[in-house]
């Protein structure tokens, strides 16, 4: 049997060299791409948690709360606390650094308690490098007010030749708090350091960032005998509200948490590019049994088992997918190599800015895309070897042994595709597994095989409807499209797959943008805005602030808005509270509630992005608990707004609330209305010069909406990318099989070259039956299509970012797509079909003569 | 009806083939010639060069009043169209169309009306004995019945010249007997000039001439008339 594997069924492989060469570049991709995805995020999450680890040393556990802080007593409290052997709090701060648009991580320290617990972040002063953190000169040389300690990569980030802003020897850095700058003197390094961090003192930090009073994290080791879950037990109870307990793995896969659902939806694009590569291994695998008919009727005869023959078969698929696989995995790693250069750790998206992590091969990871790639080609010769197995040997040697038309029961097929089309529906009413939309993903597979079951009726359906016409051409393409729908199957598999996927990228991609479009210009209805910084860094403004801008000549009206981040519980990523006038007229993208509730002293309102109402099953008129300020307070769901900027959530609230329960006066954006829009460009200069250029960012609505753009489409960018690869698959598909069919079909062609048909008309054959076979794929790969992005938008929009949006179809771009992929089809197939016209193939059907 | 005059063709090689000579051949309405000679003598080049096919290098082809050679591919397709009939050894019966559109498929490409052609079609497969099996697929005809299907489309849109090559080659010798018997019955009756290519003496002797191709001419080697 090793021998007639190899003799028989692998050797074809080499014979059907283009069709072999596109089944298992399809594979390659779909491999390449999913692995690639895979390693990019994988080695980004690593360096990622690594980091986390590093900075939290031999820590046990972390108290973490609002980025805004907490109090300090806390601190006190736990350090006498039996559970704890060591405790050392932090201030960290995301220091502005003018001229610089990404923020400097300052972290405050106690360098008494730091050895302890965090010794990667000792200091050590710049004449003691080389010789050794922790000296006590070096500790005496960072309690200095105004000295700090920078990592290797914040010293490369501040102090290069080209984009750096801190000067030469004595170094300085200049930081801004509030709107007040402030020198720091580079003191030494942080040796032990990996990240891109400045260590300072802990009450020098709290001076400088006005932080007095509060701490963002404490760094806990445990006594000997204690485990985290009796520290967690005893703990807990002594934490103020909305600071947490958690471990420092907990901490790390926060950051996983954040990115899974962007990570499992490239992962699916991937998977589905694979899916596409499977179906030309039908394609490529299905023509092959056709055309080997007699051979394998042959092999029947001479004593070939009909297993022997399915194994055979399945074995040529294995071996297109090991190869392909073995292909893709190297084409993976070249793609996460170039991923790494050019377009960042995070594709775009923005979540792990800043971290460079290294290439290294994945084994687990490799050897499972592997498996991928030998399943796709195991699956894809299934249907064609079972075919194969069925096919009666003493019909098939018979000399006049015509195939047969393969047409099936289109009815049978219609139930089935609706079958499954209702299996679609129900997995889409599934709720989200962890986070994860595993019944939305369950309905795009099962809705894609319902296009491709649908295929053979659509086809049929559309025999029907296609007039008959005079043209001998076309009443040869219908003739064969009702004859043999099976026939739009293998051409129009890989098609259906890859322009299902595409149109309903397309539309959830139109509908996402004019959504977001639409949003930016409900949330953006000032005329200038201003910020100081966002919520999580040192920038602030403050009422005086406010009042000096509302005093400058050309301003209608000022609102202020603070942002703070909070924990609603402890299992959750933070959330984003915005302190803003809400009933006064700003906009606010509601989806349901109020803008204007009635008043209750007791329980203000509360206004909660989607993502929170879709987490805590929250509806308007329910009661929100918010720690602010270190006790909860509670407020009432006035409404439900869209938000795209903020995945994990926020709450609106007044801001004269938000200042009465916390005290915090300061104030990160301020929009304006301006008397005479036309003022933008003089108020503007005149805030820049109250303020300083380099301390406060002042934007038009039309500039921040363009670059919100920007930003939307660099992120789909990788998308647009995996869904080309997938259309570039489906188009192999069409090429493949009309390159195989047309060689089958040399006779006819000659037969036809004699009754009278020119070349071109063969030519113009076989163009047609692409295209016609490339319409039926595009059609049902439009509906499919358009039943995915219901699903996108409907289901794994919503529970895997909490987005919802306003369903849009880009009728104009997919009809522009599916006509060109059309026109395409039909060039592919004639081209691919040019070896069976030319005049050598007219002699075909004289080869008996 | 078709007359070959001095055709000469060399096929390429070290050194060049021979495989026409000045080779002439004329054969009338309603008579059919059989060709036969040892393989590689070149029968199916002069088939091809007759259809058009396949280009000599010198000579006149001309069929009625239209000289083949030198005619551009697309007149030479309306000629075949017009005036040729095929007969193949292995039927080249298209699986998608029915028995009844295959017939028609020369009636189609001539741009005959849909209902004449599907009745010129009918009778035609009534003429070779498979009338009641016109909306059947081919897949279900046997060699015999297929190759019966060959001959009606070959002759259905009434050419003027019918070329057969081994017509009955995949055929038992009773089946071949039926089968040769009708297509020159069909020859004759339509007054077409036919020219059969045949190893077989046997079947050349049904013909009204036999010629040999023997080093690139042909001869005589019997006439049955």
């Amino acid at each position: 049997m090793r021998s007639v594997l190899r003799r028989i069924f692998v050797a074809s492989l080499l014979k059907r060299r283009l069709g072999s060469a596109l089944s298992l570049l399809s594979i390659a991709l779909g491999v390449a791409l999913g692995l690639a995805v895979q390693i990019i995020h994988g080695a980004a999450l690593a360096e990622f948690g690594q980091g986390v680890r590093r900075m939290s040393g031999v820590a046990d556990l972390q108290v973490v709360g609002p980025r805004e802080g907490f109090d300090e007593a806390l601190y006190v409290r736990l350090a006498q606390r039996p559970e704890v052997a060591e405790a050392s709090p932090v201030v960290e701060v995301d220091a502005l650094v003018p001229g610089l648009s990404a923020p400097l991580r300052i972290l405050g320290v106690d360098l008494f308690r730091v050895a302890a617990v965090e010794p990667q972040l000792l200091p050590v002063a710049e004449d003691k490098v080389g010789a050794g953190a922790g000296a006590e000169s070096d500790r005496l040389a960072a309690l200095r007010q105004d000295a700090v300690f920078l990592s290797a990569e914040a010293e490369a980030s501040l102090f290069d030749d080209q984009g750096g802003v801190g000067t030469s020897a004595p170094r300085r850095l200049t930081v801004q708090s509030g709107l007040r700058l402030q020198e720091l003197e580079v003191a030494g390094k942080l040796p032990g350091a990996r990240a891109r961090i400045g260590v300072m003192d802990i009450a020098a930090a709290q001076d400088s960032f006005d932080r007095a009073g509060l701490l963002t994290r404490i760094d806990l080791r445990l006594a000997a005998g204690v485990t985290p879950g009796q520290a967690l037990a005893a703990l807990t109870p002594l934490l103020p509200a909305g600071v947490v307990l958690r471990t420092v793995d907990e901490a790390a896969t926060e950051a996983a948490n954040l990115s899974r659902a962007y990570r499992v939806n490239l992962n699916m694009l991937a998977a589905i590019a694979l899916l596409t590569g499977g179906f030309l291994v039908f394609s490529a695998q299905w023509l092959a049994v056709v055309r080997r008919r007699r051979e394998f009727a042959v092999l029947r005869a001479l004593g070939l088992e009909r297993g022997q023959l399915v194994r055979g078969l399945l074995a040529e698929g294995a071996t297109l997918g090991c190869a392909g696989g073995l292909l893709g995995v190297a084409l993976g790693h070249g793609l996460a190599a170039l991923a790494f250069r050019f377009a960042g750790a995070d594709l775009g998206a923005g979540f792990f800015q800043g971290v460079v992590p290294a290439l290294h091969f994945d084994p687990l990871s490799s050897t499972a895309y592997l498996l991928l790639g030998i399943a796709a080609g195991v699956g894809g010769t299934w249907a064609p070897a079972r075919e194969a197995a069925r096919v009666v040997p003493a019909r098939a040697l018979h000399a006049a042994g015509l195939p047969a038309s393969a047409g099936g029961s289109g009815q049978g097929r219609t139930f089935a595709a609706l079958a499954v089309l209702a299996a679609a529906v129900a997995a889409s009413l599934l709720p989200a597994v962890g986070g994860i939309p595993v019944g939305g993903y369950a309905s795009v597979v099962l809705i894609l095989a319902a296009a491709i079951l649908a295929l053979p009726p659509l086809a049929m359906l559309a025999s029907r409807l296609l007039a008959a016409g005079r043209w001998p051409v076309w009443r040869l393409v219908r003739a064969r499209f009702v004859a043999s729908p099976q026939q739009v199957v293998v051409a129009a598999a890989g098609v259906v797959a890859s322009v299902a996927l595409a149109s309903a990228m397309a539309i959830m991609v139109n509908s996402f943008r004019l959504s977001v479009d639409d949003w930016l210009t409900q949330v953006l209805p000032a005329d200038l805005y201003l910020r100081a910084s966002s919520a999580s860094a040192s920038g602030y403004l403050d009422d005086a602030a406010l009042q000096r801008i509302r005093a400058l000549p050309g301003v209608a009206g000022v609102d202020a808005v603070r942002a703070i981040n909070l924990r609603l519980d402890a299992d959750s990523t933070p959330v984003t509270l915005l302190a803003r006038p809400v009933a006064q007229g700003w906009g606010l993208p509601l989806v349901d509630g109020t803008r204007t509730p009635a008043h209750d002293a007791r329980r203000p309102p509360a206004w909660i992005s989607e993502a929170i109402a879709d987490a805590r099953a929250l509806k308007p008129g329910d009661r929100l608990d918010l720690p602010i300020a270190g006790a909860l307070h509670a407020f009432t769901v006035a409404g439900i707004w869209r938000d795209y900027a903020r995945q994990h959530g926020a709450v609106v609230i007044e801001r004269a609330d938000y200042v009465a329960l916390s005290g915090d006066g300061r104030i990160n954006d301020i929009s304006l209305r301006l008397a005479d829009v036309g003022d933008g460009d003089r108020v503007a200069s005149a805030l820049r010069e109250l303020f300083g250029s380099d301390r406060v960012e002042i934007a038009r609505p039309g500039e921040i909406r363009a670059v919100t753009l920007q930003i939307f489409d660099r992120t789909f960018l990788i998308t647009y990318l995996m869904e080309a690869v997938a259309v570039a698959i489906g188009l192999f598909g069409i090429a493949t099989t009309f390159a195989a069919q047309a060689a089958t079909r040399k006779g006819e062609f000659g037969m036809l070259r004699h009754l009278g048909f020119t070349r071109r008309d063969v030519g113009r054959l076989l163009a047609l039956e692409g295209s016609l076979a490339c319409l039926m794929g595009v059609l049902a790969g439009l509906l499919g299509g358009g039943g995915v992005s219901v699903v996108l938008v409907e289901v794994i929009n919503r529970q895997s970012f909490h987005w919802s949006m306003d369903y849009a179809v880009p009728w104009r771009a997919l009809g522009l797509f599916a006509l060109g992929l059309v026109v395409l089809a039909g060039v592919v197939a004639r081209l691919a079909g040019a070896h069976a016209m030319r005049r050598s193939a007219v002699l075909v059907v004289k080869e008996d003569w | 009806m078709l007359r070959i005059h001095s055709l000469i063709k060399t096929l390429p090689g070290k050194p060049p083939r021979t495989l026409f000579d000045r080779l002439s051949l004329q054969v009338e309405r309603g008579e059919c010639v059989a060709i036969v000679g040892e393989s590689g003598a070149g029968k199916s080049t002069l088939l091809n060069c007759i259809a058009g096919l396949d280009v000599a290098d010198g000579g006149s082809i001309v069929i009625g009043a239209q000289e083949v050679c030198g005619l551009d591919d697309d007149r030479l397709a309306r000629l075949r169209r017009a005036h040729f009939g095929f007969v193949f050894q292995a039927f080249h019966v298209l699986p998608h169309l029915s028995v009844l559109h295959n017939v028609a498929l020369p009636l189609w490409l001539l741009r005959v009306a849909d209902d004449e052609a599907d009745a010129r079609a009918q009778a035609m497969l009534e003429r070779v004995g498979l009338g009641g099996r016109g909306a059947d697929a081919p897949q279900v005809l046997s060699g015999g019945e297929l190759q019966r299907v060959a001959i009606a489309r070959a002759l259905v849109h009434k050419p003027s010249v019918v070329l057969a090559d081994e017509p009955t080659g995949n055929l038992d010798p009773e089946r071949a007997a039926g089968v040769l018997g009708l297509l020159l019955e069909q020859i004759r009756e339509g007054g077409a000039a036919g020219i059969l290519v045949t190893h077989s003496r046997t079947a050349a002797a049904r013909a009204d001439r036999v010629l040999e191709l023997r080093r690139g001419l042909l001869v005589d080697v019997g006439s049955t008339t």
